[in-house]
């Protein structure tokens, strides 16, 4: 386990404390994500971008080092630089299609 | 508790809405111009929007106390109509005029095309002749980093505008470090599902240097809550941040960065 290090802007607490307060939020989104799972295995039909980008993403989780969500958010970013010619819709599906 | 909505789509909701602000505490609401879920086909739709935004609006928010200020432009979704794009940029002009008008916005990038960047140059450049600040939305999702850089880099190309005088909202995690660290400000757009939760939104004020950044509910159409702002003060409370770091990010930070237009006037000068 990483040592751990405050934020200059926040209030000092302990991990027992943050538990007190986020554990059970966590949980049920720990919980929701299983059970989605569950759902595309009883689900006909094969995977999208979408989801392979999810199963992509697990591993993140487990890593030691904080800024997990800026890494997720990363992973499923386009990662092109310049403007594209034209839309072909206005809507983002959460992962950029083109991620392996 | 005292705070602002600096970035709310009134236009969107309910009365009951302004009600249950007003009595959160909200002591003042910001609406910049945005996509109405379908495309308009002529620029007529856009001055009837405008008059929306600035005469009608403002007159609904002032039945609950509330002092109604806007942002004007037309919004990235509909910008790859170059054509339209042009005949709504003429009109802003006049509407400028208007006493609650803060600024160009919210102005940016949806896909990150060709012609959005054009029309997104054409705003900044209308910002710069009127002297106006600029709110910007940056892209959804994937399109978020790409189109973030996009539009900082337009920024700075422009060669004129200052940062301290630009928002980009809804940052997250992974773009909030570049921006502060390129001198704008940043805005925390709080959705129950995309953009960021207000739980999440307290992780990154708890990791940056939150001088310069604010916290909107950008409630609109879509799944959004107007309570977003307070509620993030309620999880600031929890964790035990003090009342004058919540006032200073939820009130503070939004005054200090619309001042700079001499439109916006303090709520609290005027209580």
């Amino acid at each position: 386990m990483s040592t751990p290090q405050p934020h200059p802007g926040a209030p000092a607490r302990t991990r027992e404390q943050v538990a007190d307060l986020h554990f059970m939020d966590a949980r049920y989104k720990l919980l929701d994500l299983a059970a989605f799972l569950d759902r595309l295995d009883r689900a006909a039909g094969g995977e999208d971008h979408r989801i392979r980008g999810l199963r992509a993403a697990l591993p993140l989780l487990l890593e030691k080092d904080e800024g997990r969500v800026a890494r997720i958010l990363n992973l499923w970013s386009d990662p092109s630089v310049e403007p594209i010619a034209k839309a072909d819709t206005k809507a983002a599906s959460g992962v950029w299609p083109g991620l392996k | 508790m005292r705070y602002i909505e600096p970035h709310g789509h009134m236009v969107s909701r309910t009365t009951d809405d302004y009600q249950a602000m007003a009595l959160a505490g909200c002591a003042a609401i910001c609406e910049p111009a945005f996509w109405a879920g379908f495309d308009r086909k002529s620029a007529d739709g856009f001055y009837d929007y405008f008059c929306q935004l600035t005469q009608i609006e403002p007159k609904r928010a002032a039945k609950y106390g509330l002092p109604h200020y806007s942002w004007l432009c037309i919004n990235p979704k509909e910008s790859e109509d170059m054509a339209l794009a042009a005949d709504v940029l003429a009109l802003i002009p006049e509407f400028l005029k208007a006493p609650t008008v803060l600024g160009i916005g919210e102005i940016g990038l949806n896909k990150n095309t060709r012609n959005e960047m054009k029309v997104l140059e054409q705003h900044i450049a209308l910002a710069v002749r009127h002297d106006q600040m600029i709110l910007v939305h940056t892209p959804h999702l994937e399109d978020k980093r790409k189109g973030t850089r996009l539009i900082m880099d337009c920024l700075k190309a422009n060669g004129v505008v200052k940062p301290e005088r630009v928002i980009i909202d809804h940052v997250e995690e992974h773009t909030i470090h570049e921006v502060l660290d390129q001198g704008f400000w940043a805005g925390i757009t709080l959705y129950p599902e995309s953009k960021s939760t207000p739980v999440r939104a307290v992780d990154m004020i708890e990791s940056v240097s939150a001088q310069r950044v604010w916290l909107n509910s950008a409630c609109d159409w879509g799944h959004s809550d107007p309570l977003s702002v307070p509620k993030a003060a309620q999880e600031m409370r929890r964790r035990g941040h003090s009342a004058a770091a919540i006032d200073r990010l939820v009130y503070g930070n939004p005054v200090k960065f619309l001042s700079q237009s001499p439109r916006f006037q303090d709520p609290a000068a005027q209580a």
